[in-house]
């Protein structure tokens, strides 16, 4: 057996971002390569009554990027965002006009679809939570298109002209592998030949903040924004929230190389795992994560020595560092301690859903330009987590392979990996 | 005010995180520790949040993990109670 | 490097196209709840439609649902702060599921099993609770489990805990199509590596901020008689009603099945043979729904032709225009009135993500006793050209169903369920 299904293999063909600190894949690269951060005190509410008031915002604008007002009206902040980064992606690529609807899927990954819509007209329909006001005419007329996250889907299905299989995948914040998993599971097995897929979330909000105030899991680090996400460092005291989008257009390899597409990577294999130990805790030992990423890399044929670069969950709460930690020594053996490990959510911080497909093009990124990002604001290193963490300053090196993994509430562990078009046999 | 007692943290633990059906909370249960319990990180910190808005006192952000039985929550709710007075 | 059993290396191309077997499966809805119960309910057509009681639905222009209120006293006391009702039936029906399938998923190997679920909205009155306590009272009165019991993905999360799933799981959305789209992904899964997984969705969120989101559909009925308010394929046909509900469903690699010493013929409910999933062309297009491509490939991944299926389990959204696609979508594939059709769910209500799986298990009940279940309430059908199976059950050998499921926005999806061979 060559592949998991038969012979067919899938490949990036086009990116589009937008994250903290700019929109679009050329900014999001450079930024991160220079080790800057995009966290910041909270500006889109009045966050002064929560326990963490920092993010990683975006100064999104969206008329500027292209969205008419009725668009901007009717769509909550995380559609928005993959609208755009789509548009990104398949000018990227090409694909419009060159794949056949019939055979073009779209999956969106997100964890808090339009929570950030929903909360705030909560707060018109119950007065601020003081009165319930059941005339229905209160409501925006959106509301189901917030209410139930497949909305998101439908836009941008409408906009690749994708009559395939189109959906959302959610996993908490897994759901940015999870979904070009089950995209890439959807070329290799032939119900498409393009896959339109990536994640977003945007819920920089009151609920959410207050949700993860509520189990200090966020960095009270209010007084130092800049500097509050430090993941994998002695100092750290939470993730810092964050927002995106990435956006890929996926296509079976033959299919990109007979339209003579620029290929940027080919997603080689992915696993998901749950620790079934609990929604929100995880295991010390890391057993599932390392399952997850031993058994992406059986699936992409390759063995640990061949990993250049480790994309990590690095969320920055000691639980997950040692946690990832443990996972990377027991799935990469000795190779864990040569090989470079990083974590963008210093810089971006976690955007939840979003994370994973921005960490992804962070991915495809490294490979085709031969440079690791680093691990900002890595100055005093845990003792516990004695592995390569990149701190601070971008690293040159030849990138044929990389491990991207991520952890999430609900106990999902997933793990991706991405190659150099040709490299893997 | 008076001392927060185990009865109360017995009633609040029940209500905030419900009750493990196989092990009692009516015994002597100040040295038992809460994972015996069957309580988890956020049982706890679900039950001392309700705990922190019902006294109207914060307690600091490490007491909840090193808390591992009734009677050192107990006693780091009361010693912030002390101070508050 | 440290490799679990259950992996895709151990797969062979065989095992890519392999027909999962069902062998449990788990249901509530409005009218029964536990698989018996609601399967004897469906064919009396006895309808749960009903007011809604959970909260006062006056001075809503929409007052019916099928409710499920559930005895929850099988459920851990630790999980009731943590869970919203949706995820408390969830819990429900994947034990029934585990128990009518004979299977202890404690003794499965590591990541031998997982779940997939479909979900439309997640913990929606868990969340409207917390929304109000954080917009009337402060951050502080959030709930430390509102990060999770809201999520779309709870349901996967909490059942994983619950049986002890560790492979391969997750949760999809695609609102009404959601559900189907589950199975197959539950499929992938099971073909990949993974030789037991929990599949299906159950859905519904009964309470006033979910009732106003879904009243903002347009399509809710504003009826208030329950034997007139949900008719698909009726000349009256306005909206549909919501219900809570839906089904788990146990599926296993067949080798899985015959090792654990099952017979793979006689002691299962049947086989997951074809699924497909289509979007419709963009609105104002002039191309045509994606259903009728959904129920094609569905039948070539089957293996069937369109004379071999036995009956169909319609989406009927009880909007007339959706009715008449999808019924000219049925009749382009089988012929005027080629095949029996039905609509269950106008006992149930339509049950978001929990509705697809829901007919799916109705459809394998259905083909164990030889049976089709009636669609109740249809006094006036809209004259399409399909053979709607309406008032009494009918009775005849059967085989092979398939069933249907569409998505607000445009989403297809279709399923091929066969007695197992």
């Amino acid at each position: 057996m060559t592949a998991a299904f038969g012979s067919r293999r899938v490949v990036v063909t086009g990116i589009g971002v937008v994250a903290p600190g700019g929109v679009g894949t050329k900014q999001f690269w450079q930024m991160l390569t220079d080790g800057r951060t995009a966290t910041r005190a909270i500006t889109s509410f009045d966050a002064s009554r929560f326990r963490s008031r920092i993010a990683a915002e975006i100064d999104f604008d969206a008329v500027a990027c292209g969205l008419s007002q009725r668009q901007i009206r009717k769509w909550d902040r995380t559609t928005q965002f993959a609208v755009v980064a789509t548009r990104e992606a398949l000018e990227d690529s090409g694909i419009l006009g060159e794949s056949v609807p019939e055979r073009t899927g779209v999956m969106v990954g997100t964890a808090c679809g339009a929570t950030t819509s929903l909360d705030r007209e909560y707060a018109i329909v119950s007065d601020e939570g003081s009165t319930w006001l059941v005339d229905e005419s209160h409501a925006s007329p959106y509301l189901y298109d917030y209410y139930v996250p497949s909305s998101m889907a439908a836009e941008v299905a409408w906009l690749a002209d994708a009559q395939g299989p189109v959906g959302i995948v959610s996993t908490g914040c897994t759901s940015g592998i999870d979904v070009l998993g089950h995209a890439m599971d959807q070329i290799l097995d032939g119900s498409a030949d393009v896959m339109v897929a990536g994640a977003s979330d945007a819920s920089i909000s009151p609920i959410t903040v207050a949700c993860f105030d509520a189990i200090k899991a966020t960095s009270a680090r209010n007084d130092d924004p800049t500097t509050a996400s430090r993941p994998f460092d002695a100092t750290r005291d939470g993730f810092v929230l964050g927002e995106g989008a990435a956006m890929f257009v996926l296509e079976e390899a033959e299919h990109a190389r007979r339209r003579g597409a620029r290929v940027y990577a080919e997603l080689a294999g992915s696993a998901n795992r749950c620790n079934a130990y609990s929604m929100t805790g995880l295991r010390p030992d890391g057993l599932e994560m390392a399952d997850a990423i031993s058994a992406a890399m059986v699936r992409a044929r390759l063995d640990p020595a061949d990993v250049d670069y480790v994309n990590a969950h690095g969320s920055a709460t000691k639980q997950n560092d040692r946690h990832e930690t443990g996972a990377f020594k027991r799935s990469l053996g000795h190779h864990a301690y040569r090989v470079p490990i990083s974590s963008i959510k210093s810089m971006i911080g976690h955007s939840l859903g979003a994370i994973c497909a921005l960490e992804a093009a962070a991915c495809v990124l490294a490979v085709e330009h031969s440079v690791v990002p680093p691990t900002a604001n890595l100055h005093n290193p845990d003792p516990e987590c004695d592995l390569d963490y990149v701190p601070n300053i971008a690293r040159e090196l030849p990138v044929n392979t990389v491990v991207s993994v991520a952890s999430g509430f609900g106990g999902f562990q997933s793990a991706l990996v991405v190659t150099k078009p040709g490299w893997r046999a | 005010m008076g001392a927060f007692t185990i009865t109360e943290l017995v009633d609040t633990l029940r209500e905030s995180a419900g009750e493990d059906e196989d092990i009692t909370l009516d015994g002597d249960i100040l040295t038992v520790t809460f994972e015996d319990l069957g309580y988890d990180s956020l049982a706890l910190l679900n039950t001392v949040s309700r705990i922190e808005r019902e006294l109207g006192v914060r307690l600091p952000d490490g007491a909840i993990t090193e808390a591992n039985t009734p009677a050192e929550l107990l006693d780091a709710v009361n010693n912030t109670l002390a101070e508050t007075v | 490097m440290s490799v679990s059993p259950a992996h895709h290396a151990n797969r062979t191309e065989a095992d890519l196209r392999v027909a999962p077997v069902i062998t449990g499966l788990g249901v509530l809805a409005a009218n029964g709840i536990g698989v018996e119960e609601y399967w004897a309910a469906v064919l009396s057509g006895e309808s749960g439609l009903a007011e809604i009681t959970r909260f006062d639905p006056a001075g809503y222009s929409a007052k019916l649902a099928g409710q499920v209120d559930a005895d929850f006293s099988a459920l851990p006391n630790r999980l009731m702060p943590q869970t919203d009702h949706m995820t408390r039936l969830a819990l429900l029906a994947a034990a029934e599921a585990f128990e009518d399938a004979d299977v202890d998923p404690h003794q499965l190997p590591e990541y031998a099993a997982g779940v997939i679920t479909g979900a439309s909205a997640g913990g929606f009155e868990f969340g409207q609770r917390e929304l109000e306590a954080l917009w009337s009272k402060g951050g502080e009165y959030v709930s430390a489990y509102q990060s999770f019991a809201w999520f779309y993905p709870v349901n996967s999360g909490q059942i994983s805990i619950r049986h002890a799933l560790r492979g391969a799981s997750g949760t999809v959305v695609a609102e009404q199509a959601g559900g189907l789209d589950a199975l197959g992904k539950a499929r992938r899964n099971i073909r990949t590596g993974t030789d037991l997984m929990v599949a299906g969705a159950v859905d519904g969120s009964l309470c006033p901020w979910g009732w106003l989101c879904q009243i903002r559909s347009g399509r809710l009925t504003d009826a208030t008689d329950p034997a007139a308010a949900f008719l698909p394929f009726d000349r009256r046909a306005a909206g549909h009603v919501p219900g809570e509900g839906g089904a788990l469903l146990i599926m296993e690699h067949p080798e899985h099945v015959a090792r654990r010493g099952v017979d793979p013929v006689h002691e299962v409910h049947g086989v997951l043979a074809g699924h497909s999933a289509t979007f419709d062309p963009a609105p104002g297009s002039d191309a045509p729904s994606g259903l009728r491509r959904a129920i094609e490939q569905a039948l070539r991944d089957a293996g069937i032709s369109p004379r071999e299926v036995d009956v169909v389990f319609a989406d009927g959204a009880g909007v007339p225009h959706l009715d008449a696609a999808e019924a000219t979508a049925i009749a382009e594939v089988f012929g005027p009135r080629g095949v029996p059709v039905t609509v269950p769910k106008t006992m149930t209500g339509r049950l978001l993500a929990g509705g697809g799986p829901l007919d799916v298990a109705t459809a394998l009940l259905s083909i164990r006793d030889g049976v089709i279940p009636p669609t109740v309430n249809i006094e006036r059908p809209a004259g399409h050209p399909i053979d709607l199976v309406r008032d009494t059950p009918r009775e005849t050998p059967l085989t092979t169903a398939l069933v249907l499921a569409r998505g607000h926005g445009g989403f297809n999806s279709a399923v091929v369920v066969r007695r197992a061979a």
